[in-house]
């Protein structure tokens, strides 16, 4: 194996241009004349229009355009796409117009309203704060609660009671069934809170358009340019993809948030043509608050019916999902297909239905954040699993070894509809559980006592389903795109490489990781490998990076292309060396003629396919640049198992990590740093999640934690170091046998955080904790135990 | 408008800016040192963090014409040539960034620690980073970056 | 934030003169609220004079058992000065966990208890410590200083040119911060001075006072239990979406027990 291929903890390629200031963010890009835009924003959570006066502001200083939702209807452009359409139990969702500009009514704080270009920023927010929206307020329906009420404020006129969709799976007289069998019950009611993503790099766009060749170009902070371009050229602008161009350069965090299409984008395209100079548009911190869309967002009551031996028989899960004020892209298909059919759990439970109520309320869209879905369903699973093991008096961990998918079950169809596609839970289950020490709980749970603390633990054992596809099957189920991915591998006539992808990194390291896989594969030199993605003018096409697919799908892609390389510089070898083709064996860089001390190195080969002087001509193209194009057989199943272990200050309520031990089966692995930096990001989200941030909107719909100054977000001190391990069980379909990573520290940590704190408090009679777990909640909660 | 006149890195710069000019701004727009970051509104996330006469400050929170005059170190001049600062060397070798967007201000506040405790623990490192926020990392390998950077930078000014 | 003229005063004689003349002035020291508050367009003053040039309001002096803190001295210097260790440590962790390093290094203590935020840590210091502020017009007792949420008796133009602490036999800093901002949800300071004990909680009402039972709870048996079952006597505590007035109530008490601990311990804490 060469020093730098797969499995090394490789440093990263892309580090020496971040800490050295050098990184390219779209907000560093700045275009000759360009002029800046400020979007005027509603205050209101519901309010109808009355007039928009944009006169005043016209005549500020530097102000270059101003326009409005009228301007932009005037046009007969298109509203913001939803790329998942969901059936529900009374046919297709409810699907709303969401205009880029509002025209006559404001449905949240922050939906846009006018956007002004200046000439500075400054003079932009200068004039947009003279632009006069007259404002009808109307009442507002800023939770599922209120929106559900009878008589709620609606939303949008053609959804009759807020309701988006009514979905289900499952044969709930099935279930229903089951239960009357069982010989416990347990129940549990859950918020899934809402959460605000907060990538670090604010999202931002500049747009400008070249009157020469009618081509625009977009550079955005998104996740993937190419669903970008699709959706905004086909479905708003009505622009030819020849003529869009969109970059996403360095992109400083996604986690989900900058996957979607956003109305930024498509007014900054569509006026950067009407002034004829580009537009830079940066969100404050303020306005991402309530412009990004949000996650999570449930309101869920599970109940679990087990026998005797504690072994599950059924499982039925009723949950109502925010869907916030328009459908956000893939707003749809989080609640229902990212989460409904991961109610399994590691479990064999043989029966589950699941009911989804998805409702509009006056707030930020919610959408895909970290996890989506998969973190609302292992929190319910895991949640009423221990819950359940309490109740029966059963030791947790082995509640669950009772109920696993075995290891030699696999493929295991679960009844919500996947098939598993390899696990060993049992393993992820004990390497946890020592790493954790877990039988030393006891002890330090007394020694904690004797100081005035109280001591839980909490176990999680998770299973995501990643790298979504086929696209087939994902079409059957409402998906307006396909989900492959594309790489092309360009080898140079010097034997370097170019990897250009359609996946997309902003944190994850895919230039060293594909590097690693190309060096192995080619055995070239890491620094001869350079990876570009972001840019659908150098791209051939792509699906991006979100839902930890971009190694399961977007390195099984360059697994393929690189297999055409092979195959191909194979040919070439074997004309060079006048041997059969079959006969050619290819290993560390070097092509040689079985049972012959005969070789040619990748170099030479590649020199020769520039350069085709001694070449097969008739029967081989020149060049060595190939494509492939792969669409996923099947989801991949990462699975694991954390345990968290925290201590309260019950006199104040405060709550500290003492401990957090993850052990994760991601099948193979390509850059084990990267993996450990992954899942280390992922379980501080969790973390988040479980015990500091919540979205809060006032009965009003104004957001109360707009801020960094009430939304909490995790910071160094909050939070441990971690013991992170993993076990592989290799992905069986896919040709490197990897999972992905990426979300796993979100999905399983914040129900071990969560089960660690009603451990803690169970004692003291604490039957239930929200997240997040504030001291002020904690506290609460004893106080009225 | 006000002219300001500063060292930015070891160079004398001026330019003509707006009294309500921020620092972070001054950087960016005019000098072009787009290294160092703008990620929240209200001085908490730390991705601004320059040095101000040798000791770290919010850019954000500072107008550029209160540094008249001031000595301000950013992200890009740190490294000697192609030499990386050991900070900038340890956060490459323990994994310490993931997006890079929060990375200059962290290695700018990290200096600022190392400079004053050349072998700080976990905990004091985590306590220094309160006004530094990273959304992907988990801290856990900022922390442990910044344990070996310090400890770089002592060993090679005792050698 | 809207653009104003930026003055750089020379002298705080030449700061008050400025601000006198300018049309709606205001000061600003290390900006470290000034500044955010510009940005969100909050405020809109015509001129911003800036007191970071005046060299006679920084440094720390400590004679005859008073440590005098100039009012531009950051709280990374009262932090780190080894005087105030020595004289007042309590004061020394008060200031070193003030914000954050960054804060820290720009932050002073004139700006921060003229703007009087109801969950800063500093008036808490000052009235718990008995000190007295000094303005380029007269000196105020912390107790009267105080007047209100992001209210002083500052009048308009007065300048803060200096605070005197008294050092106490023993004193210490406990803080519960609001997870989020880090200011305090509860801040309480005890001292127990030559004058009788001062406990002083900022956090949880719309401006720091003073919990008189719990000084005269104290005066009888300087020790933890003697605040056993107490909490914050105050009414209309301050109520938001991280803590209710209860909550702050109870805080005020468990930290009040924290801080007389902290003083027995003999340590600074806070």
């Amino acid at each position: 194996m060469p020093k730098d291929g797969i499995g090394a903890s490789v440093k990263r390629k892309e580090d020496y241009r971040f800490i050295t200031g050098q990184g390219a963010y779209t907000d560093d890009i700045d275009r000759p004349g360009q002029t800046h835009a400020v979007f005027v924003r509603s205050p209101h959570a519901h309010a109808r229009i009355a007039s928009v006066d944009t006169g005043a502001a016209a005549a500020m200083p530097g102000v270059v355009k101003i326009l409005t939702g009228a301007d932009y209807a005037a046009e007969g452009l298109g509203g913001l796409p939803c790329g998942w359409q969901v059936t529900g139990k009374d046919g297709p969702m409810v699907e709303p117009a969401h205009p880029p500009l509002a025209v006559d009514r404001v449905r949240h704080v922050g939906d846009q309203v006018a956007v002004v270009i200046a000439n500075s920023a400054a003079e932009a927010r200068d004039a947009a704060e003279a632009v006069a929206v007259a404002y009808e307020a109307l009442p507002a329906a800023a939770s599922i609660e209120a929106a559900l009420a009878g008589g709620a404020p609606q939303v949008h006129d053609e959804a009759p009671g807020n309701l988006c969709y009514d979905w289900e799976i499952g044969d709930k007289a099935d279930v229903d069934a089951a239960f009357a069998g069982a010989h416990h019950v347990t129940r549990v009611e859950l918020v899934n809170n809402r959460l605000v993503p907060n990538a670090m790099e604010p999202r931002a766009a500049v747009a400008e358009y070249d009157r020469a060749t009618r081509e625009y170009t977009l550079y955005t902070t998104s996740q993937n340019p190419h669903v970008i371009r699709l959706l905004m050229g086909a479905f708003v602008l009505q622009l030819p993809e020849h003529r869009l161009r969109v970059v996403a350069p360095d992109v400083g965090g996604g986690f989900g948030s900058k996957i979607f299409h956003y109305a930024e984008e498509a007014i900054l395209t569509w006026a950067s043509s009407k002034v004829a100079r580009p537009i830079k548009w940066t969100a404050e911190r303020a306005e991402s608050f309530v412009t990004d869309a949000h996650g999570r967002d449930h309101v869920t009551v599970a109940e679990l019916a087990l026998d005797a031996d504690g072994r599950f028989l059924g499982l039925k899960v009723d949950t109502r999902a925010n869907m916030g004020a328009y459908l956000s892209t893939f707003a749809p298909c989080v609640p229902t297909y990212l989460y409904a059919t991961l109610l399994a759990g590691q479990y064999t439970t043989p029966k589950i239905w699941c009911g989804v109520q998805a409702v509009f309320t006056h707030t930020v869209p919610v959408d895909a954040y970290r996890g989506a879905g998969r973190p609302e369903a292992t929190f319910v699973v895991e949640r009423i699993v221990e819950t359940a093991a309490k109740e029966m008096g059963i030791d947790p961990a082995e509640l669950r070894r009772r109920n696993f998918v075995p290891a030699d079950a696999f493929p295991y169809q679960t009844p919500v509809a996947l098939v598993y596609d390899s696990g060993n839970y049992e393993g992820t289950l004990a390497a946890a559980l020592a790493a954790a020490d877990y039988n030393g709980f006891a002890a330090r749970r007394a020694e904690a006592e004797s100081r005035g603390k109280l001591r839980g633990i909490g176990l999680s054992a998770y299973i995501e389903a990643c790298g979504i596809a086929p696209s087939a099957v994902v079409g059957s189920l409402g998906a307006r795109a396909g989900l492959y991915e594309c790489g092309e591998v360009r080898v140079h006539p010097t034997g370097s490489v170019t990897f250009f992808t359609g996946t997309h990194s902003h944190g994850q390291g895919h230039e060293t990781t594909f590097a690693q896989i190309i060096a192995e594969r080619l055995g070239v030199d890491i620094d001869a490998v350079e990876v570009v993605h972001g840019d659908t003018s150098k791209i051939p096409f792509g699906m991006g990076t979100y839902g930890s697919r971009s190694l399961a799908v977007g390195g099984s892609a360059l697994a393929r292309a690189l297999d055409k390389v092979e195959t191909k510089a194979k040919r070439i070898a074997a004309h060079l060396m006048e041997a059969a083709e079959g006969d050619i064996e290819f290993t560390d860089g070097q092509f040689t003629v079985a049972g012959t001390d005969k070789s040619v190195g990748f170099g030479d080969v590649a020199l020769t396919a520039y350069v085709p002087h001694n070449y097969p001509i008739e029967e081989l193209e020149p060049g060595l640049d190939e494509t492939a194009f792969y669409d996923p057989a099947n989801f991949t199943f990462p699975a694991g198992c954390h345990v968290c272990e925290i201590e309260v200050d019950p006199e104040t309520g405060a709550v500290e990590i003492v401990n957090f031990a993850a052990s994760d089966d991601f099948g193979n692995i390509v850059n084990p740093m990267i993996v450990e930096g992954q899942v280390h990001g992922g379980i501080v989200q969790g973390v988040g999640q479980a015990l500091l941030e919540g979205c809060v909107y006032d009965d009003e719909g104004q957001l109360a934690t707009g801020s960094y100054m009430d939304y909490t977000m995790p910071r160094a001190d909050d939070v441990p170091s971690f013991s992170v391990s993993t076990q592989t069980t290799p992905c069986p379909h896919n040709p490197l046998g990897v999972k992905g990573c990426g979300e796993a520290g979100a999905i399983a940590a914040p129900a071990a955080v969560m089960n660690a704190v009603h451990d803690a408090l169970g004692p003291r009679g604490v039957s239930r904790i929200d997240m997040p777990a504030t001291p002020a909640r904690i506290w609460q909660a004893l106080n009225a135990a | 408008m006000p002219t300001v006149k500063m060292s930015v890195n070891g160079e004398a710069v001026s330019g003509e800016v707006e009294a309500r000019t921020l620092l972070v701004q001054f950087l960016r727009e005019h000098l072009r040192l787009t290294g160092t970051h703008v990620g929240c509104d209200t001085s908490q996330c730390g991705a601004c963090v320059v040095h101000v006469n040798g000791v770290s400050a919010k850019s954000c929170t500072m107008l550029a014409v209160q540094c008249e005059g001031a000595d301000v170190t950013t992200i890009e001049g740190i490294a000697d040539g192609d030499t990386l600062h050991p900070m900038q060397e340890a956060f490459r070798d323990n994994h310490g960034l993931q997006c890079g967007f929060c990375t200059p201000g962290m290695i700018m506040s990290a200096l600022d620690l190392a400079g004053r405790n050349s072998a700080p623990s976990e905990q004091e490192v985590r306590e220094w980073l309160e006004g530094n926020i990273c959304r992907c990392t988990g801290y856990h390998n900022i922390v442990k970056s910044i344990m070996a950077g310090a400890r770089a930078m002592a060993a090679g000014q005792g050698g | 934030m809207h653009d104003f003229t930026y003055r750089k005063a020379g002298s705080v004689a030449d700061a008050a003169a400025r601000a006198a003349a300018g049309e709606d002035a205001v000061l600003m020291a290390g900006g470290m609220t000034l500044l955010p508050t510009l940005k969100q367009r909050l405020a809109r003053p015509s001129d911003v004079i800036d007191l970071g040039g005046v060299a006679e309001l920084r440094g720390i002096r400590v004679e005859g058992g008073a440590v005098t803190v100039g009012a531009m001295t950051i709280h990374d210097a009262v932090a780190n000065s080894p005087e105030v260790a020595a004289a007042i440590p309590a004061l020394a962790a008060l200031a070193g966990r003030i914000g954050d390093p960054q804060v820290r290094n720009r932050g002073t203590i004139g700006g921060s208890i003229s703007n009087n935020d109801p969950a800063a840590d500093y008036p808490a210091g000052l009235v718990g410590l008995g000190a007295t502020v000094c303005t380029d017009r007269r000196e105020i007792a912390a107790d009267d200083f105080f007047a209100g949420m992001f209210e002083t008796a500052l009048a308009d133009g007065e300048i803060v040119t200096a605070v005197r602490f008294p050092a106490p036999e023993a004193a210490a800093y406990m803080k519960f911060p609001n997870p989020a901002s880090r200011y305090a949800i509860v801040g309480v300071f005890v001292a127990r001075t030559g004058g009788g004990v001062r406990v002083a909680v900022t956090g949880a009402a719309s401006c720091v006072y003073r919990e008189t039972a719990m000084e005269a709870a104290l005066e009888a048996d300087f020790s933890p239990a003697a605040l056993d079952g107490m909490t914050a006597a105050a009414d209309d505590l301050n109520e938001d979406i991280h803590a209710s007035a209860e909550y702050r109530a109870h805080l005020v008490g468990v930290m009040a027990r924290r801080a007389v601990a902290a003083c027995g311990a003999g340590a600074a804490g806070g």
